[in-house]
């Protein structure tokens, strides 16, 4: 177990039941600060409720989670956005109907704070802000590799630059913790790779990486550790080479055992 | 440059047009109408103010004429005898304050009310928060209905009258004023205070729209999980966004009073709400202009039918056919259908509602840049 202020999030015991399907159990992990981090699993293996746990959509039915250091209220996801987990969604969820710039602005929202009487008044502060929000949201458009007009609807770029566009939107609200859920799903070779370096440099500017992937060549390729659900439990965690070899993880996943 | 130029030339024309319309109307028409292009003035502020809620927050609303309703009861109570005669003891003369004390209070308080909505209704969309604004809407209209017994506070169904006209600096706007030589009778004088609250209105709402609040408030029109989890406090914004508009539709309600001298619950039925969300629908949600005109349209619309349908019938057949209420729901009911059809979007549809609906230019640009990238 790393020191303390290292970890960044750390999830003990969480549990979490719909009804009498029990999604997740006793799923108990840390993640350091700097750290790429997967969660791998078979479909219906809890990641996504995990995730959704984190990120303040769901409520857990038991255990908790720290992050950052502070404990957390589930069901805000507002607060958590606001503490630093930002999140990308499985099924994309950008505002279609708005610009690709716009989508990014929205992300800016909670680093920023003018209120009914800027927008009305639009004073020096409101409009050095707006200013700014702008700079940003086409800095991270940049960023991300998103090479159309900032003026094109979310849902007129492509599958792969909607991907990108939903994480320059969750780097606009300057997260400690980016949690991405599968970003590479329906992505080819090309993207894949392209996506890949995207994570690496994201990394290395300091932000923390929680990483849902079905793709198991890129989860090996990039994450530092990774945990394995199944069936809601935790089955294995550690460096990927070791994971990889792990006999409940062939079993589980990677297709052995009653397969 | 020059489209610079040309729009601030429209801009001018369209200040003119619109100072010189009173007496424009009063020539060509007569006073009667120019009574008429006030309400019109009053439903648009109202149009504009439920396009906060329903066009920009996405929060469809069915009970918006409440607001509309807390801010006439609220001009009228302080500005009639009716208290004094209702709680002698209380209010000896009344309240009868300024028209600058009473015009923001009707707004905070339709604000209020509009928290008092939003509050229980945060988790409810679409449908669901139609049916539960419509009872609000009905509630409080049933309140002031009633609430003559066992306290008299809005005299029931007989309505308050005799309320104060407005009155700006001593100035009261229903006798005719005399200035720079120019008689200016009631109903323009009415006309340039709606006209002064209605540019007012638009600046709020155009404002608000570029700003961080809109940009949020479509973030939640779009996708409420995805804005609550870019830190947008959905909560806040949506109650934001119900006070907004209820404080819009309070000012119109307590202008509404003073340029009217009586109100009575029969103006605030379902009907109205319905009214003034088709203004909005029909005119183009989330777009100002469109909104405006959707308003006058639809507020002029019975007004014509009404001086035009009878005097046509009677010359063409000697006798009246159709009259002309009747004959208002039905176009009104036909134009809605031809215009769900034909332009889902509404007249002048926003650029929002342009590209969701994907008709016009925006779809084939679109079309055209998939195919080439």
């Amino acid at each position: 177990m790393p020191h303390t202020e290292d970890i960044l999030l750390n999830v003990s015991r969480i549990g979490k039941h719909f009804g009498g399907l029990s999604a997740l159990n006793d799923v108990s992990l840390h993640i350091g600060r700097g750290e790429i981090y997967g969660l791998i699993g078979p479909n219906g293996a809890g990641k996504t409720t995990l995730f959704n746990i984190i990120t303040g959509l769901y409520q857990p039915s038991a255990g908790e989670f720290h992050f950052n250091g502070a404990h957390y209220q589930a069901g805000k996801p507002h607060v958590l956005a606001q503490a630093g987990i930002a999140r990308t969604f499985q099924n994309i969820r950008l505002f279609a109907n708005l610009t690709a710039l716009e989508n990014v602005m929205i992300g800016r929202h909670v680093r920023t704070r003018a209120g009914v009487f800027g927008a009305l008044f639009r004073n020096r502060s409101t409009r050095s802000e707006e200013h700014a929000i702008t700079e940003r949201a086409r800095e991270l458009l940049h960023y991300v590799g998103i090479s159309k007009p900032a003026q094109t609807l979310a849902k007129h770029l492509s599958y792969g630059e909607q991907r990108r566009l939903e994480i320059a939107r969750a780097l606009a609200t300057d997260p400690l913790l980016l949690a991405l859920d599968e970003p590479a799903a329906g992505m080819n070779a090309t993207e894949t790779e392209s996506l890949k370096m995207l994570l690496q440099t994201i990394r290395s500017s300091g932000i923390t990486v929680l990483l849902i992937e079905h793709d198991v060549k890129l989860i090996m390729g990039l994450c530092d550790r990774v945990a394995v659900l199944d069936y809601g439990r935790k089955i294995a965690e550690g460096v990927p080479e070791n994971v990889r070899k792990d006999p409940a993880v062939i079993a589980a996943y990677l297709g052995g055992g009653d397969e | 440059m020059k489209l610079n130029i040309n729009t601030r030339t429209l801009v001018v024309v369209l200040a003119i047009a619109l100072l010189l319309l009173p007496f424009l109307t009063d020539a060509l028409l007569g006073r009667g109408w120019v009574r008429i292009v006030d309400f019109a003035m009053l439903y648009i502020m109202l149009a504009l103010g439920l396009n906060i809620v329903v066009g920009y927050a996405g929060l469809l609303d069915l009970g918006y004429i409440a607001f509309f309703a807390v801010g006439a009861y609220c001009y009228a109570l302080t500005g009639s005898p009716h208290l004094a005669q209702a709680f002698p003891m209380v209010f000896p003369d009344g309240v009868h304050l300024s028209f600058w004390i009473v015009l923001p209070l009707a707004a905070l308080l339709a604000g209020g009310f509009g928290v008092l909505l939003g509050a229980p209704t945060l988790r409810l969309r679409g449908d669901y928060l139609a049916i539960v604004t419509l009872g609000f809407g009905e509630i409080i209209r049933i309140f002031l209905n009633n609430l003559n017994a066992p306290v008299n506070l809005t005299n029931g169904p007989q309505g308050i009258s005799r309320i104060d006209p407005v009155s700006i600096a001593n100035v009261s706007l229903n006798t005719t004023q005399n200035i720079l030589g120019i008689a200016f009778p009631s109903v323009h004088l009415y006309f340039y205070l709606f006209l002064a609250f209605t540019a007012l209105v638009v600046f709020v709402s155009q404002r608000l729209e570029r700003s961080r609040i809109g940009r949020a408030w479509m973030a939640i029109r779009e996708d409420e999980i995805a804005a609550s989890a870019m830190g947008i406090n959905t909560r806040n914004l949506k109650l934001l966004a119900f006070a907004m508009g209820a404080m819009f539709g309070g000012a119109s309600g307590a202008l509404f009073a003073g340029f009217q001298g009586f109100v009575s619950p029969e103006s605030f039925s379902l009907m109205e709400s319905i009214m003034v969300l088709c203004m909005v629908v029909l005119g183009g949600m989330g777009n100002i202009a469109g909104v405006i005109l959707g308003g006058m349209l639809l507020a002029l619309l019975p007004e014509v039918l009404r001086h035009s349908v009878v005097p046509l019938q009677q010359a063409l057949f000697g006798k009246t056919l159709v009259d002309p209420e009747s004959l208002r729901m039905l176009l009104f009911g036909t134009a809605l259908i031809v215009m769900m059809l034909y332009r889902p979007a509404g007249m002048l549809p926003s650029r929002v509602r342009r590209r969701e609906l994907g008709d016009g230019e925006t779809a084939s640009e679109a079309s055209v840049y998939d195919a080439t990238h």
